[in-house]
C-alpha cells in the first residue's frame, strides 16, 4: 500500500526508513508491552546502531520491521515506512504477505548472528547465494555464475569456494558467505542482528569493517544491533538505547558515547571495561535506575 | 619458587581428528605444544587467544581432567599427575573451575543447596549442619538469599546461575580457581557485577586465578599477568601493563588492534 501523504518530490529528502510509534506485545496479553512506542529512522548510507541489554526489544524490533515477528506476537500499533527508490513511501505493516516477500531479501536484507545456523548444510554456498538472484533477479546460466563469483569476490572469499559446502568454511567465512547472500540484490537496507557476537575478535574487525565498505560503496542504510558499544563507537553514525521495551536515548553516536544524558545510557557505559584498563567498572543500580527514571517522569509531568 | 602456586612445565596435548572422505583418514591436532606457565599466589593470571588455540584445553589439563601426553603440572611444587588418588582427590578441593556456560553447567535435576554443598559431601567437610550453614553463608556472600536453596537452576537468571557456578566453586574455600570465559554469555551490565565480585572474593579469600577469554577488554581489567596462545603455543607472556603497552609478537599486536571501540577508549 502506497501510502500517498508524501509525492514523488518529498519522497527523495525523507529518511530510508521511519519507524513511527511501534509497540509490540503478545497476542495473548496486548496489555504487556515488549516494545513501547518506539520512532526512529535510518538514513541512507549511515549506519544506525540499537544497543541494549538481552531483552531490551532490539531484536523484535529487527524483525518488525522485516514482518518475520512470530505468530505469537502482534504489532500492535505503529508504522514502519520504507523510502523505496522506485515504489516510493510504503508502510511495510500494511503490505500483504506476497508484496512483503518480494521486499526480502531484494530491497531490504537480514544478516543473522549464528552463521552456523543460518546456512543450509546440503546445499554450496554458490548455490545459497544464487537463489535469492534467481527469485528476484531472474539470472541463470554464466550471468549468474560471474555474479556469485564477483559477489564471493566483494566479501573476500575465492570464488572458486563457491562450490564448498558450509561446513568446509570457517566461521569468519561463513559469515562472509551470509553477507553476500544478503548484499546479492543490492538492498537499500541492510538489517544485521549481532552479525559479530559468535566470531573471534580477530575475525569481527574484518567483518566490520567488511560491512562498513559495504555500507559506503552500496550506499545502504544499515541497521546494526549489538549489545557492543565497542563495535558501536566503531561503526555506528547514529545510536538507539533501548531499555526494557522503551527508547531511552537515541543521537548521533559520537555524541552519545561521549556525553550520555539518560542514566540508563551512563550507568551501561559505566559498565564496559576499556582497553586500557583506567576505568573503574561499574554495576547498574536498578533500583536506583528506577527510582530516578520516576523522578524524571515527575519532573516531565510538572514541565507539562 | 614459594611464590608459585601452581606451575606447568613442557604441556604437550594432541587430539586425533578423523579427515579426509568419509572420515578414514586422521590428522593430529596439537592443542598444546609445549606450553609452561607461572600462576603467582595471590594474582590472576589471564589465558587469550582465538577459538581453537588451546584456550580450554589448557584450563581442564592443569586441572588434571583430561590426561596430558607429556610435560607436568606442579601445584605448591607437587606434580598432581604422580599423586595416587586420595592424595589428588584433596588436592581437587584446593583447584576449582568455573565454567563459560551457567545453563549447560548447573544439574537441572538438583536443588541449588545441594549443587553447591555436594562438594563439602563428597569431601566430608564437617556435619550436615555445617555444611548447610556453609552453603548458606556462601550463597548470600555471592548475593543470592537462603530461600534460594531450595530452588531449581533453571528458576535464575544467567548472571544468577553463574554466581551459583561461583558459589559451588568456592563453598570448598579452594587456593586456586580456573575461570573459563566466566562472563562470556553474560550481558555487560551483569558481566561488571560478576568481574567485580571475583575481584572481591579473590581479596577476601587469597585466590589465585586463571582466567581464559577472548575479551582483551575484560582482561585488561582484572588481570596482572597474560599468556597469549595460538594455535596451541604460547606466542607471549608477561605482565598484562607491559603487554598491551608493548606487544612483542605480531599476533598480540593483531589481537589488541582488533579490540573494539578504540574510539571510546580515546575519546
Amino acid at each position: 500500500m502506497t501510502v500517498d501523504l508524501q509525492n514523488e518530490k518529498s519522497a527523495k529528502a525523507l529518511p530510508l526508513l521511519q519507524l513511527e510509534h511501534v509497540s509490540i506485545s503478545p497476542k495473548k496479553m496486548p496489555a504487556r508491552l515488549l516494545v513501547n512506542d518506539i520512532s526512529f529512522n535510518i538514513e541512507a548510507g549511515k549506519t544506525t546502531c540499537v544497543v541494549g541489554e538481552s531483552g531490551s526489544g532490539k531484536s523484535l524490533t529487527a524483525l518488525s520491521i522485516m514482518g518475520l515477528l512470530s505468530k505469537q506476537l502482534q504489532l500492535n500499533a505503529g508504522r514502519v515506512l520504507f523510502n523505496d527508490p522506485e515504489q516510493g513511501i510504503l508502510d511495510l505493516t500494511a503490505l500483504d504477505d506476497e508484496r512483503l516477500r518480494k521486499l526480502r531479501g531484494d530491497k531490504i536484507a537480514m544478516i543473522f548472528q549464528e552463521p552456523m545456523t543460518s546456512l543450509n548444510p546440503v546445499l554450496t554456498v554458490g548455490y545459497q547465494i544464487g537463489e535469492s538472484l534467481t527469485t528476484h533477479l531472474g539470472l541463470k546460466g554464466a550471468q549468474l555464475k560471474n555474479k556469485i563469483a564477483s559477489l564471493l569476490e566483494m566479501v573476500g572469499i575465492a570464488p572458486e569456494r563457491a562450490n564448498s559446502y558450509p561446513d568446509e568454511l570457517s566461521g569468519g567465512q561463513r559469515q562472509r558467505v551470509m553477507i553476500a547472500m544478503s548484499i546479492a540484490c543490492e538492498p537499500s537496507l541492510l538489517i544485521a542482528d549481532e552479525p559479530t557476537t559468535a566470531l573471534d575478535v580477530t575475525v569481527q574487525a574484518q567483518i566490520l569493517t567488511l560491512l562498513d565498505d559495504l555500507k559506503t560503496r552500496m550506499n545502504m542504510g544499515m541497521l546494526f544491533i549489538t549489545h557492543d558499544f565497542g563495535v558501536v563507537a566503531d561503526i555506528a553514525d547514529y545510536v538507539v538505547v533501548m531499555f526494557r521495551g522503551e527508547i531511552v536515548e537515541s543521537g548521533p553516536s559520537a555524541q552519545v558515547l561521549a556525553n550520555p544524558q539518560h542514566p540508563y545510557t551512563q550507568a551501561l557505559l559505566s559498565c564496559v571495561p576499556d582497553a586500557e584498563g583506567k576505568k573503574e567498572l561499574k554495576p547498574i543500580d536498578y533500583a536506583w535506575l528506577e527510582n530516578n527514571e520516576l523522578q524524571v517522569l515527575a519532573a516531565e509531568a510538572m514541565n507539562e | 619458587m614459594s611464590e608459585h602456586i601452581l606451575t606447568a612445565r613442557h604441556l604437550v596435548k594432541t587430539y586425533t581428528q578423523r579427515s579426509g572422505r568419509f572420515g578414514f583418514g586422521t590428522t593430529q591436532v596439537k592443542a598444546l605444544n609445549d606450553v609452561s606457565i607461572d600462576l603467582r599466589v595471590g594474582s590472576t593470571l589471564a589465558v587469550v587467544g582465538e577459538s581453537g588455540s588451546g584456550k580450554s584445553t589448557l584450563a581442564r589439563c592443569l586441572l588434571q581432567l583430561q590426561p596430558l601426553d607429556s610435560g607436568e603440572v606442579l601445584f605448591l611444587g607437587r606434580d598432581l599427575a604422580k599423586m595416587h588418588a586420595s592424595e589428588l582427590r584433596d588436592a581437587r578441593k584446593d583447584l576449582q573451575m568455573v565454567f563459560q556456560d551457567p545453563f549447560a553447567s548447573l544439574n537441572p535435576r538438583m536443588r541449588v543447596g545441594e549443587i553447591v554443598g555436594e562438594g563439602l559431601l563428597i569431601h566430608g567437610l564437617g556435619s550436615a549442619a555445617e555444611q548447610q550453614k556453609n552453603v548458606m553463608a556462601m550463597l548470600k556472600r555471592v548475593g543470592l538469599t537462603e530461600a534460594d536453596m531450595q530452588k531449581y537452576p533453571h528458576e535464575f537468571s544467567g548472571g544468577q546461575r553463574q554466581r551459583i557456578g561461583i558459589a559451588r566453586a568456592l563453598v570448598l574455600h579452594p587456593k586456586v580457581v580456573v575461570c573459563d570465559e566466566p562472563v562470556s554469555a553474560l550481558d555487560v551490565s551483569i558481566q561488571a557485577q560478576i568481574l567485580l565480585l571475583l575481584k572481591e572474593l579473590q581479596q577476601e579469600m587469597a585466590l589465585s586465578y586463571i582466567f581464559i577469554s577472548h575479551d582483551l577488554r575484560v582482561v585488561r581489567h582484572i588481570a596482572d599477568d597474560i599468556v597469549v596462545m595460538y594455535h596451541g603455543e604460547v606466542v607471549e607472556q608477561g605482565k598484562v601493563a607491559d603487554i598491551y603497552r608493548e606487544p612483542q609478537h605480531n599476533y598480540t599486536r593483531n589481537l589488541l588492534a582488533a579490540i573494539p571501540g578504540k574510539k571510546v577508549a580515546n575519546g
